[in-house]
């Protein structure tokens, strides 16, 4: 039992975010306070199976995710606990956080329309609801209903237009499609730039991925694309968090709540601008050039652990209208 | 006395130490198939009057498609390598067996990234002729048939290798009896070679299938709807593991029929060779138009299963390669390596255990058992690796609690949070293939020399070392690399029970793919199929000599 004393401090993490998306930010911390700290990365559904059968033995401290219906499932499940509040933590937004403070959101991430440069005005499209119209028929590019942002987007909708809208939405916006959706966001831009289709749905960090990709043929490819922002008049774009939560059994607790100011810090909010080009999830942030040239945009403010609740009556309905 | 001899044949140290190994190794799917006993009718339903139905179809003609297509390939170059010289034969026979190095997902990412829409050749199309999207046809490589194609490049080696080693075994002495009774050629193969063969064949094509089956990441990168993208849609879109589970065993059940058909088409059939002066056939010298069209149709699978795509990696590659080569990705390479090794030398002792066991006690409860336990190579790594983990962590949490009543310690979790776990479900999974081969090599011995052996004295384990395992040294070891090579690509498993801190190429290339990163993602994929090569080519020097084998025991 002594020798746990000996041992320096650490933090346990489970991370759905990609260890090359996190580490450098994470060896940053270990840098700045001596705390080291463990990562193991995955699907963030097989990481709360994890830490759901391991029970009080967990090692696991803090559980990171790229969506917000995963924290809103861990904390379901009864494996989170409440993190201490913090002058940090005051500073988020209310709505990317749970009301109970089990977690938190550290970035922002927009789901807009991106059009063809070309074949599209920019003042043709306003909202999701645009295209439906037959106008848009079999000229829409978007990803496999199997993908969660795909899933929280038309959770949103039913949150926010109710069921029978939502399901008439989705029953339409398959009509849309100018093929079975296949591959993943930066397929849907590709597919735009090349003509297949005019209108894509994506996350912006995948634009911007592209934009600043040293691949030149990726670079033009992106460049044949606008972002729209949608609904800007009404309800506003559709938005998710990455966020992170405190693990119920967390046997480093104070370490870990350090980790979680240290990603709130001005300087950790820039670094997930900069690499991954994800909008910080604080005001008072700067955006980087390249986020600003998509221009500023009126997000959602649905209650996010909303979009968990309504997760599986989403996928329901989107097997109901054939969206593959 | 038949009281005691019943008694014998049951409770011996075989069959309590096999009931005992394919226990742990079911464990995790026979969780699968708990899951049977809770109905979900409200989900069912659902999933019956939407899609449940494209589940079933695309996975069976995805299966039979890609067991066709291996069949096709694969014994047509085993056949050409085996019975006829040409110039390139030596360099082409360990060439054919490079596809095995590229794991499936891999190979359907360069390729979509090559023939996709937006891709290099169609763009090139467009820009030559001035056409647009709709003036031209060209074939959709995310489809149902590309995902067969993409399976098929990279699973026909077992169907090659198995053929292979059964056309090479053939005594010269069958096709000099043809000749004398003058049957050509063509009527030869057809009457005498392939059904000599067509157990090992379609042990191979059952392989193949099986892997298919299983496969997540070609058909979730293509947007098909098969039982293993549904089995994660249920359990994580809609939220229901037990449903979940009840598809993956619906899927289980899908392979077990697969096997029972491959069982009744050789259950009548036994071919033993007498692992003597079984003098190889005198491969056949070509000429003509067929010196020509032989070594280029043995060259086709090769050039799209290997070359292409790995000239696409180094294409990418050599854009990004400056900033990966860092100290931590040669622990990548070793972490992979290291492991993938370990597991290989587990389930290939394994498989040697049981299928001895099996030869020694032929008796049903050990045959069946034997059985479940293959049947592991057709679930989906993830549910294995799911099933692993509540089990090994149930278990954990039990030693826990003992040690802390005790001795006032918790142990940590012991299993499920180091590489026991990793390697409990890699044998679990991988079992399949190394038995295969061992079985197919056992059974070509006859039992009558065991018998011998016993008359004159030896002991099971001693005729296993000197007897069998020097007469199947190829079979083992072609075991023993097929699973290297299968962890080394192996996925799912892997990134659910990787303890902290331990990651391995396979990890790193999936991570930066899935993140829309196909470039980055170029030098990790090149790094296992490197690594993967060097198992394939010492396999190919194997096989070339089966006969060296036999004639040592003279």
């Amino acid at each position: 039992m002594l020798s746990s004393l000996v041992v320096a401090q650490q933090v346990n993490l489970y991370s759905a975010r990609k260890e090359a998306l996190i580490k450098p930010l994470l060896d940053k911390f270990t840098q700045q306070t001596g705390i080291s700290v463990n990562l193991v990365t995955g699907k963030a559904d097989n990481l709360i199976t994890r830490l759901k059968s391991e029970g009080k033995f967990s090692p696991a401290d803090l559980l990171l995710t790229t969506d917000v219906g995963r924290l809103y499932r861990a904390k379901q499940q009864g494996l989170t606990q409440a993190i201490s509040f913090s002058e940090a933590i005051a500073a988020v937004p209310d709505n990317f956080r749970d009301e109970q403070g089990h977690w938190l959101g550290l970035s922002l991430r927009a789901r807009p329309l991106m059009v063809s440069v070309d074949s599209v005005d920019a003042q043709t499209i306003t909202s999701l609801e645009d295209l439906i119209s037959p106008q848009w028929k079999g000229r829409v590019c978007v990803r496999s209903s199997n993908n969660i942002y795909n899933q929280s987007m038309v959770a949103s909708l039913i949150a926010q237009l109710g069921e029978s809208a939502a399901q008439d939405w989705v029953n339409k916006f398959v009509k849309s499609f100018a093929r079975p959706p296949q591959g993943g966001d930066r397929d849907q831009i590709k597919a735009v730039a090349a003509g297949l289709c005019d209108v894509a749905i994506a996350n912006t960090y995948y634009l911007a991925g592209m934009l600043s990709s040293k691949d030149k043929t990726t670079q033009k490819q992106a460049k044949r694309v606008n972002v729209i922002w949608p609904n800007q008049a009404d309800r506003g774009v559709h938005i998710n968090i990455s966020g992170v939560a405190l693990a119920k059994n967390a046997p480093n607790k104070d370490a870990a709540v350090k980790l979680i100011d240290f990603l709130l810090t001005n300087e950790s909010q820039l670094w997930y601008a900069k690499t991954n080009h994800e909008y910080p999830i604080l005001a008072n942030i700067a955006w980087s050039e390249l986020l600003q040239s998509f221009g500023t945009f009126k997000a959602e403010q649905v209650p996010l652990s909303k979009l968990g609740v309504l997760n599986a009556a989403a996928v329901k309905m989107m097997d109901r209208a054939g969206w593959k | 006395m038949k009281l005691i001899n019943w008694f014998y044949s049951w409770f011996n140290i075989w069959f309590v130490g096999i009931s005992l190994g394919c226990f742990i190794l079911a464990a995790p799917i026979g969780l699968v198939f708990v899951s049977v006993f809770f109905p979900q009718t409200e989900i069912w339903q659902h999933l019956y009057s939407t899609v449940l139905s494209d589940y079933i179809l695309n996975s069976l003609v995805l299966a039979f498609g890609v067991g066709t297509l291996v069949i096709m390939i694969g014994t047509v170059l085993a056949w050409c390598i085996a019975r006829y010289e040409f110039t390139g034969r030596k360099q082409l026979q360990w060439m054919v067996l490079l596809p095995m190095a590229m794991p499936a997902y891999i190979i359907a990412y360069t390729y979509t990234g090559l023939l996709d829409f937006a891709g290099p050749i169609q763009t090139l199309l467009r820009e030559t002729f001035n056409w647009q999207y709709g003036d031209y046809y060209f074939p959709d490589i995310r489809s149902l048939s590309g995902a067969i194609i993409m399976l098929s490049l990279v699973l026909y080696p077992y169907v090659y290798m198995l053929a292979r080693t059964a056309f090479s075994e053939q005594p010269a002495g069958l096709e000099e009896v043809s000749r004398s009774l003058g049957v050509s050629q063509r009527k030869h193969f057809i009457k005498v070679v392939l059904p000599l063969s067509r157990p090992a064949i379609l042990m191979g094509a059952a392989l193949a299938m099986m892997e298919a089956f299983a496969d997540y990441g070609t058909v979730q990168y293509f947007g098909l709807s098969t039982f293993t993208t549904g089995i994660f849609r249920t359990w994580f879109g809609l939220g229901n593991g037990i449903a979940a589970a009840q598809l993956a065993a619906m899927l289980t059940s899908f392979v077990v029929l697969l096997l029972i058909l491959e069982y009744l088409s050789r259950r009548k059939i036994r071919y033993y060779f007498q692992g003597q002066r079984a003098q190889q056939v005198n491969r056949q010298k070509l000429s003509g138009s067929k010196a020509f069209w032989v070594p280029f149709l043995c060259v086709v699978p090769v050039l799209f299963g290997f070359i292409l795509p790995v000239l696409q990696l180094l294409n990418w590659a050599s854009k990004t390669y400056s900033h990966q080569l860092t100290s931590e990705f040669w622990l990548l390479l070793w972490n992979s390596f290291y492991l993938a090794a370990i597991a290989a030398i587990t389930a290939v002792t394994l498989a040697l255990l049981f299928a001895y066991g099996k030869r020694l006690n032929p008796i049903k409860p050990i045959k069946s058992l034997v059985a479940m336990v293959n049947l592991g190579y057709a679930v989906p790594g993830t549910v294995i690796a799911i099933g692993a983990m509540i089990s090994l962590s149930w278990l954990d949490i039990k030693i826990n609690t003992l040690t802390e009543r005790w001795f006032d310690v918790s142990v940590g979790l012991i299993f499920s949070g180091s590489l026991f776990a990793l390697i409990l479900v890699y044998s679990s999974r991988f079992l399949a293939v190394a038995m295969h081969n061992i079985d197919t090599g056992l059974a070509r011995v006859k039992p009558s020399m065991d018998d011998a052996a016993r008359s004159l004295g030896h002991k099971p384990l001693q005729i296993l070392r000197t007897i069998h395992v020097p007469l199947m040294k190829t079979s083992v070891l072609s075991a023993l690399l097929l699973v290297f090579v299968d962890v080394l690509k192996e996925l799912p498993a892997t990134l659910i029970l990787r303890p902290f801190n331990f990651n391995t190429l396979a990890v790193r290339a999936f991570e930066l793919a899935s993140d829309e990163r196909l470039m980055d993602a170029a030098l990790p994929a090149l790094a296992i199929v490197s690594v993967g090569i060097l198992p394939v080519i010492l396999l190919t020097l194997l096989m070339d000599k089966p006969s060296t084998d036999s004639s040592q025991i003279n």
